[in-house]
C-alpha cells in the first residue's frame, strides 16, 4: 500500500448517509408544487390560425379542448365556409394543442425576485451598515496594504479572532462571515486588481 | 523561529485552510458543502489505526498512523496528483470489499457505496434541470420587461400575456393585457414621443440591469464572471481553484446570468449554464464521503456534471455528452459516459416537466420542417462553412487582442464603467433594428423558420399566388417589399453583432459564446438562403436548376441555410466536430440534414485551423496562463529530458532530503527557504539514491502537528522516513517517523529519455512532477510546468505567460 492512511479515507460515517436523504425530500418538496400543479382550466388551450381564404379574412381560434379533440373541425365553430369547403378550409389550417403552468411561472419568478432583493439588501447592509456597526478592527488594515504576492500574507491577527471560543451561535455566524469575507476579497483580487484569472 | 510566523509563510491561498486546522479541534464547521480542503472531521482522538500495516508497536508512538486533517488535500492553484488519488480510491473500494464479508452492514455499506455514484447523478441532473427551468423562465420574463409590463399579473412575459385573449390574425402580438411603457405611462402607444420613450426605457433597464449584474458580481461573487468553459477545462484536467465551483458562486452566477441576457448584450447562456450545472455537481458531491475526499473521482462526476449543462441548454442529451468528452473533459472513462448521459437524460427530462417554454420543447429554437434538400445546394453549405471558419478567426484573434489589452491596461481597471459603456453601446444600436431589439435566441429561432402560409412576420413576407397553394406546401415565390426590408435591416443586425460580441465576451459578467455565434451564422444563412431561392425563382431555365426546380415546387428552404451557417459559425469559433453536429440535429429531430451539417461544419473547422491552431476556450486558457497541458497536440521535437530538468547546470544542486540524518530544523529550513512543492528523498547526500517523494504541504502540516502534539519532539529531533528507527545515542530526542506521507513510487525516466516520452507520459497519467536519473542516482526533477513552459518555447511563444505552478 501506497500511504496507509489512504486505508481510513472511507471511515463510515453515518451522518453522510443522512444528509443525501434529507437533501432528496427536500429536492422532492420543492420540485413537487409546479409539477403537480393542478392544470387549471385556464392553462391548456387548442389555438387554430387560419389563413385567409377567398373572400374570408385570417382568423385565430382558441379553445379549451383536450389534445384529441384539438383539430378544425373541433375548435373552428363558427364554421365561415359551407359545408363542402369545409375540407378545404380546414387543410389550410393549423392547429396546435398547448398547455403552460402559470402557478409554476408565478412561482419561480416570485423567488427569483425574492434572492434578487435579499441579495441587494445584503450587499447594502455590507457596505453602509457593517462599517459602523463594527469595531475597526486591526486585521482589516493590513488587509488593505497588502503586497501583490501569494507568499506574504498578514492573516497574523486571524487565528487570534477566529480560534477565539466560538462556540456561541452568533459568534460562529460572525467567524464564518468573517471567513467569507476574506474569501471573496481574495478572489476580487484575482480576478479585477491582479487580473490573473479570468481575463 | 517563531512557529506561528513559519506557519504563516507556508500556506498560498487565503482559503480558510488556517482556521479550519486551528479550531479543528472545536465543533466549528459551518457548512459542510465548503469549498475549503475536505478535512477528515473525525479526527480527534489518536488511536493508533492499524490498517497500514505498519508495525503497532507503542515503542516509537507514531502519531502519524491516521492522515491528519489536511494531509492529501492540495493547496489552492495547484495542481493534483492524479495517480495518487486513483490509488487512493482503489484502497478505499479494496477495503470497502474486504469488509463486506464480515457482516450485514458492511454489506449495505458496500451496496451503498456502489450505487452513490448513480443517487449523485440524479440529484445532479434533477438541481441542474431546476436551474436551467428557473433561468430560462426568468430570463424569457426580463427580457420583456424591457419593452413592456402585463396588466393580468406582472409575472408574465409578453407571450403568456396574450395567451388567454383572442387576437387577430393580423395583429397576432397585440393583446389589451400587454402594455408597452409609453402606453403605461402616456396612455397610448402611437406616435414619435411615445417611440423615444419606449427608446428610452428600454435603455434604461438595460443599463440597470447589467449594472445590477456587475455589482452583485463584484460584491459576492468575482468567480462569477465570464463564460466558466476554460476555466473548467482547466479544473477537469487537474487544477485546484478553490471556490470557483462553490455556493456562492452558483447563486450569483445563476442570478447574474439571467440579469446579463435580459439586458440585451450580445451573449448566451450556454456556457455559463456548463458552469451552473459543475457548480451543482460540486456542491452535491460534498454530500458522499467517496466524492468528497477524491480529487479524481470528484473531475469524473463534474465531468457528468458538464454534460447535463450543456443537455438543458440544447435540449440535446447526447450532444451533451459528446461536448463534455470533446471539448471539456480530461480524462473520460467509460463510466463516465454511461453515467453523463444518465445525468443528461435526468435534467432534460426535469426541464421538460418544468416546461419553460409552454410547448413542451427544451429550447426555444426547435426546429420541425423536414423538407429535402438538394446535392448541388452543398456549394452554398461550403461558402457558409467557409464563412463561418473565417468569422471564427477574425473573432478569437480579436477577442483574444481585446482581452489581452483588458489584461495589461487601464482598461482593465474600471470593470463596472465597461460593462455600463457597452450595454449603452449595445442598447443604442440595437433598438431601432427590430431584428437586434428581440432576444438572439428569439432571431434565431424566427431564422431558423420556414415560411409557411400562417407567418405573417416580415421575412416571409411573400408575393402569394393563391391559386396556385394547395395545402400547406408553399412553392418558391418572388419576395415582397417585407422581405426585402428584412434582408437590409439583416445585414445591419449581422456588422452589428460580429462587432459588439468581440467585445463583450469576456466581460465581467456571465458570458457565453454560443448564442450569438449561432446568432452571427444564422443571419447569414438566411441572407443567403433568401438569395439562392430568388435565384433560383427567377432564373429557374438555368441549367443548375433546371432539373431539380421547376417553377412551382418547393426547393430552397432558407431556413435550412441559416442552421447550416449556425452551425458552420459555431463550428469555426469553439472547433467543435462531433458534438455540433450532434447537437444541431437533435434541435431539429431528424436525420436529414446530416449531410448538410457535417459539410458545414468540416469545412469551417478546416479554414479556420488554418489560419489559426486553437479554439476560443484553449485560447483563453493561454492567456490566462493556466497550466493545462493540452491532450490533442502532438509533441515533435527531439529534445530529451536532460534538457528540461531542473537544476539546469548553472544552478545550484537539487534540494534533497536525506532519510534518516536530518534534523527537524534542517527540513524547516529547507522548506522555508525555497518554494517547491515538494523535495525528493534519498538514502544520504553522498550516494543520491532515491527513496521517495514528500510533497511540501505534508510535511510542513505533520510537523507542526507533531510540534504541537506529540511529546519530545524538538528542533534537535531526528526525522526519519525509514521503516526502522536509526540508532541514535540515548540521550537524543525521540525520533519523528514520517513514512507514512512519503510516496514510495514516485515516477522516474532516466536523462536520456526523449521529451515526447516525457510528455506523453504527462498527459497520460497525469503527473505532477517527474524525478530524473542517472545511472541509478537521482540528478534532477522536471514538473508540469516545467514541460509546459518547455510546450510553450518549442511552439516559440513566452515561456513566461504560464504562471500557476
Amino acid at each position: 500500500i501506497l500511504f496507509p492512511q489512504a486505508s481510513r479515507m472511507f471511515a463510515p460515517s453515518s451522518r453522510n448517509s443522512v444528509s443525501p436523504v434529507l437533501l432528496l425530500v427536500l429536492l422532492g418538496c420543492v420540485l413537487c408544487p409546479p409539477a403537480q400543479a393542478s392544470k387549471s382550466s385556464e392553462d391548456i388551450r387548442c389555438k387554430c390560425i387560419c389563413p385567409p381564404y377567398r373572400n374570408i379574412s385570417g382568423h385565430i381560434y382558441n379553445k379549451n379542448v383536450s389534445q384529441k379533440d384539438c383539430n378544425c373541425l373541433h375548435v373552428v365553430e363558427p364554421m365561415p365556409v359551407p359545408g363542402n369547403d369545409v375540407e378545404a378550409y380546414c387543410l389550410l389550417c393549423e392547429c396546435k394543442y398547448e398547455e403552460r403552468s402559470t402557478t409554476t411561472i408565478k412561482v419561480i419568478i416570485i423567488i427569483y425576485l425574492s434572492v434578487v432583493g435579499a441579495l441587494l439588501l445584503y450587499m447594502a447592509f455590507l457596505v453602509l451598515v457593517d462599517p459602523l456597526i463594527r469595531k475597526p478592527d486591526p486585521y482589516t488594515q493590513p488587509l488593505h496594504n497588502e503586497e501583490d504576492s501569494e507568499d506574504t500574507h498578514s492573516l497574523a491577527a486571524v487565528p487570534t479572532l477566529a480560534g477565539a471560543r466560538a462556540n456561541t451561535v452568533l459568534e460562529r455566524v460572525e467567524g464564518a462571515q468573517q471567513r467569507w469575507k476574506r474569501q471573496v476579497q481574495e478572489q476580487r483580487k484575482t480576478v479585477f486588481d491582479r487580473h490573473k484569472m479570468l481575463s | 523561529m517563531d512557529q506561528k510566523g513559519f506557519r504563516r509563510g507556508s500556506f498560498h491561498s487565503a482559503t480558510s485552510d488556517e482556521d479550519m486546522l486551528e479550531i479543528a479541534g472545536a465543533s466549528m464547521d459551518f457548512s459542510m458543502a465548503d469549498d475549503d480542503p475536505p478535512l477528515d472531521r473525525e479526527m480527534g482522538g489518536f488511536s493508533s489505526y492499524n490498517g497500514g500495516g505498519m508495525n503497532g508497536t507503542s515503542a516509537m508512538m507514531d502519531f502519524l498512523e491516521e492522515p491528519l486533517p489536511g494531509v492529501g488535500t492540495y493547496e489552492d492553484f495547484n495542481t493534483i496528483d492524479w495517480v495518487r488519488e486513483k490509488s487512493r480510491d482503489r484502497d478505499r473500494h479494496r477495503e470497502i470489499t474486504n469488509r463486506s464479508k464480515e457482516s450485514t452492514w458492511a454489506l449495505l455499506h458496500s451496496v451503498s457505496d456502489a450505487f452513490s455514484g448513480w443517487l449523485l447523478m440524479l440529484l445532479i441532473g434533477l438541481l441542474a434541470g431546476s436551474l436551467a427551468g428557473l433561468i430560462d423562465i426568468s430570463a424569457h420574463w426580463m427580457t420583456d420587461l424591457k419593452e413592456g409590463v402585463c396588466l393580468a399579473g406582472f409575472w408574465f412575459n409578453h407571450e403568456h400575456c396574450c395567451w388567454k385573449s383572442n387576437t387577430t390574425f393580423t395583429d397576432r402580438d397585440k393583446c389589451p393585457e400587454w402594455k408597452s411603457w409609453s402606453q403605461l405611462i402616456l396612455g397610448h402607444g402611437e406616435g414619435a414621443f411615445a417611440y423615444i420613450l419606449n427608446y428610452l426605457m428600454y435603455v434604461i433597464w438595460a443599463l440597470m440591469f447589467s449594472l445590477l449584474a456587475v455589482l452583485l458580481v463584484k460584491g459576492f461573487a468575482p468567480y462569477a464572471c465570464g463564460s466558466g468553459i476554460p476555466e473548467i477545462k482547466t479544473i477537469l484536467s487537474g487544477f485546484i481553484i478553490r471556490g470557483y465551483l462553490g455556493k456562492w458562486t452558483l447563486v450569483i452566477k445563476t442570478i447574474t446570468l439571467v440579469l446579463a441576457v435580459s439586458s440585451g448584450l450580445s451573449l448566451g447562456k450556454e456556457g455559463p449554464l456548463v458552469h451552473v450545472a459543475c457548480c451543482c455537481g460540486n456542491i452535491l458531491c460534498h454530500l458522499f464521503t467517496k466524492y468528497r475526499k477524491n480529487e479524481a473521482k470528484r473531475r469524473e462526476v463534474l465531468s457528468a456534471a458538464a454534460a447535463a449543462g450543456v443537455s438543458v441548454a440544447f435540449g440535446a442529451p447526447i450532444g451533451g455528452v459528446l461536448f463534455s468528452l470533446e471539448e471539456v473533459s480530461y480524462y473520460f472513462p467509460l463510466k463516465t459516459l454511461w453515467r453523463s448521459f444518465f445525468a443528461a437524460l435526468v435534467a432534460a427530462f426535469t426541464l421538460r416537466s418544468i416546461n419553460p417554454f409552454g410547448n413542451s420543447r427544451l429550447v426555444l429554437f426547435y426546429v420541425e420542417f423536414h423538407m429535402p434538400w438538394h446535392l448541388l445546394e452543398l456549394v452554398p453549405f461550403i461558402l457558409l462553412g467557409i464563412f463561418g471558419g473565417l468569422w471564427g478567426a477574425f473573432f478569437i484573434r480579436s477577442n483574444i487582442a481585446w482581452c489581452r489589452r483588458r489584461k495589461t491596461t487601464r482598461l482593465g481597471k474600471y470593470p463596472v464603467l465597461e460593462v455600463i459603456v457597452v450595454t449603452a453601446i449595445t442598447a443604442i444600436l440595437a433598438f431601432p433594428n427590430e431584428y437586434t431589439r428581440m432576444s438572439t435566441s428569439e432571431l434565431i429561432s424566427e431564422l431558423f423558420n420556414d415560411c409557411g402560409i400562417l407567418d405573417s412576420s416580415k421575412l416571409c413576407e411573400y408575393v402569394n399566388d393563391f391559386n396556385s397553394t394547395k395545402g400547406d406546401d408553399l412553392p418558391d415565390r418572388a419576395a415582397g417589399p417585407g422581405v426585402y426590408t428584412a434582408m437590409w435591416q439583416l445585414a445591419l443586425a449581422l456588422i452589428m453583432k460580429v462587432f459588439i460580441t468581440i467585445f463583450t465576451f469576456g466581460m465581467k459578467v456571465p458570458s457565453g459564446l454560443f448564442i450569438p455565434s449561432m446568432a452571427v451564422g444564422a443571419i447569414a444563412g438566411r441572407l443567403l438562403g433568401v438569395a439562392v431561392e430568388q435565384l433560383a425563382f427567377y432564373h429557374h431555365d438555368w441549367a443548375i436548376f433546371s432539373g431539380w426546380c421547376s417553377p412551382g415546387a418547393d426547393c430552397i428552404t432558407p431556413g435550412l441555410y441559416a442552421m447550416v451557417g449556425a452551425a458552420a459559425c459555431l463550428g469555426g469559433v469553439t472547433r467543435m466536430t462531433v458534438s455540433l453536429v450532434v447537437i444541431m440535429f437533435e434541435l431539429t429531430g431528424g436525420l436529414e440534414y446530416i449531410v448538410p451539417l457535417m459539410a458545414a461544419a468540416m469545412t469551417s473547422k478546416w479554414v479556420a485551423d488554418a489560419i489559426g491552431r486553437e479554439g476560443i476556450y484553449d485560447a483563453h486558457i493561454r492567456l490566462n496562463g493556466y497550466p493545462f497541458l493540452e491532450a490533442k497536440e502532438e509533441f515533435s521535437h527531439k529534445t530529451r529530458a536532460m534538457d528540461v530538468m531542473r537544476p539546469r547546470k548553472s544552478d545550484p544542486p537539487l534540494t534533497v532530503i536525506t532519510q534518516d540524518t536530518m534534523t527537524v530544523e534542517d527540513v524547516e529550513t529547507i522548506v522555508t527557504s525555497t518554494t517547491y512543492s515538494g523535495y525528493p528523498v534519498v538514502v544520504s547526500r553522498s550516494s543520491q539514491r532515491l527513496v521517495g517523494f514528500v510533497l511540501r504541504r505534508d510535511l510542513i502540516i505533520s510537523i507542526e502537528n507533531a510540534r504541537k502534539k506529540q511529546d519530545g519532539i524538538v528542533s534537535t529531533s531526528i526525522i526519519c522516513f525509514t521503516d526502522y528507527s536509526p540508532p541514535l545515542p540515548p540521550s537524543s530526542p525521540s525520533v519523528l517517523k514520517l513514512r507514512s506521507i512519503l510516496d514510495l513510487s514516485p515516477f522516474t525516466v532516466t536523462d536520456e529519455t526523449p521529451m515526447e516520452i516525457v510528455v506523453d507520459i504527462f498527459r497520460k497519467l497525469g503527473l505532477r512532477q517527474c524525478l530524473v536519473t542517472h545511472n541509478g542516482k537521482l540528478l534532477g526533477i522536471i514538473t508540469k510546468k516545467d514541460v509546459l513552459k518547455h510546450i510553450a518555447q518549442m511552439a516559440n511563444q513566452d515561456p513566461d505567460s504560464i504562471l500557476f505552478n
